[in-house]
């Protein structure tokens, strides 16, 4: 219950506490940035932006649940502040094991071809239905071959 | 792959190729190509043969536990032999056509 402290009154005039909104809100942002951001190499090989985010979105959320509790007849967000705080770790926690162990998961592939070996030849359809054959592809100065996830 | 669409002037320049390899189907990299504008072919290898030739097959990594390729990137020259390789081991970092221009030009003596 709202109530405050003094004669039992409720008092209506106790501040809104938007720093605890604005924290959650760029966790929130934080993670679901992430599509928007590996758009980019530069913001991909490392989630800086998102990291950032979380972390300015961490500095409000405590200072606002500094706020809830060391001057709780003035600021509001006790309960909801703390349920933001945790939802939020949560939040970050999820993101961290997806991007620092999930996108790691990659097989070694130790009999992958190595520098100086010959490259295994192929034909494969391109886009167009077109045989595309690797001897194709290396002239006149040679090609990079892309092997990709694939679409979805 | 955006990326190395907007440098691709550069590779052809060079008489350079560049071609893209997935477990996708023609349909879909023809749609994926229209879409995205690619230029360069995007190579169906549906059964993933060549996939696990190259030793790049990622087992259950697809939609709905399918297998699909691990990202990696090789330079071959006009011999056919490998004279770069990349393999990453962060799905989310791939080679960037710089890099790949920088192994090129190094082999050329540039």
């Amino acid at each position: 219950m709202d109530l405050a402290v003094g004669d039992g009154k409720i008092d209506m005039k106790r501040n809104w506490n938007w720093s605890l909104w604005i924290g959650f809100f760029l966790t929130l942002a934080g993670f679901f940035s992430y599509q928007f951001f590996a758009q980019f190499p530069v913001t991909r090989d490392f989630p800086w932006a998102n990291l950032l985010l979380f972390a300015v979105g961490a500095i409000f959320l405590l200072a606002g649940l500094v706020r809830a509790f060391v001057r709780p007849q003035l600021y509001r967000g006790k309960v909801f502040g703390s349920i933001f705080a945790l939802l939020s770790l949560f939040i970050f926690g999820f993101f961290a094991y997806g991007v620092f162990y999930v996108l790691r998961q990659v097989p070694a592939s130790l009999s992958a071809p190595r520098i100086g070996e010959k490259a295994p030849a192929f034909t494969l359809p391109d886009q167009n239905g077109k045989p595309t054959a690797l001897m194709d592809l290396i002239s006149p100065n040679g090609a990079i071959l892309i092997f990709y996830r694939g679409h979805w | 792959m955006r990326s190395f669409q907007r440098r691709l002037s550069d590779f052809n320049a060079r008489g350079f190729r560049l071609a893209a390899i997935s477990v996708d189907s023609v349909e879909t990299n023809q749609l994926y190509s229209r879409k995205m504008g690619f230029t360069y072919p995007l190579l169906s290898d549906a059964d993933a043969g060549v996939i696990r030739r190259y030793d790049l097959l990622h087992r259950g990594a697809g939609p709905k536990g399918a297998d699909i390729a691990r990202p990696a990137e090789f330079l071959i020259d006009s011999q056919g032999i490998i004279r770069w390789v990349n393999l990453t081991d962060n799905i989310a970092v791939r080679a960037r056509p710089e890099q790949v221009l920088a192994a090129f030009n190094e082999r050329r003596g540039d």
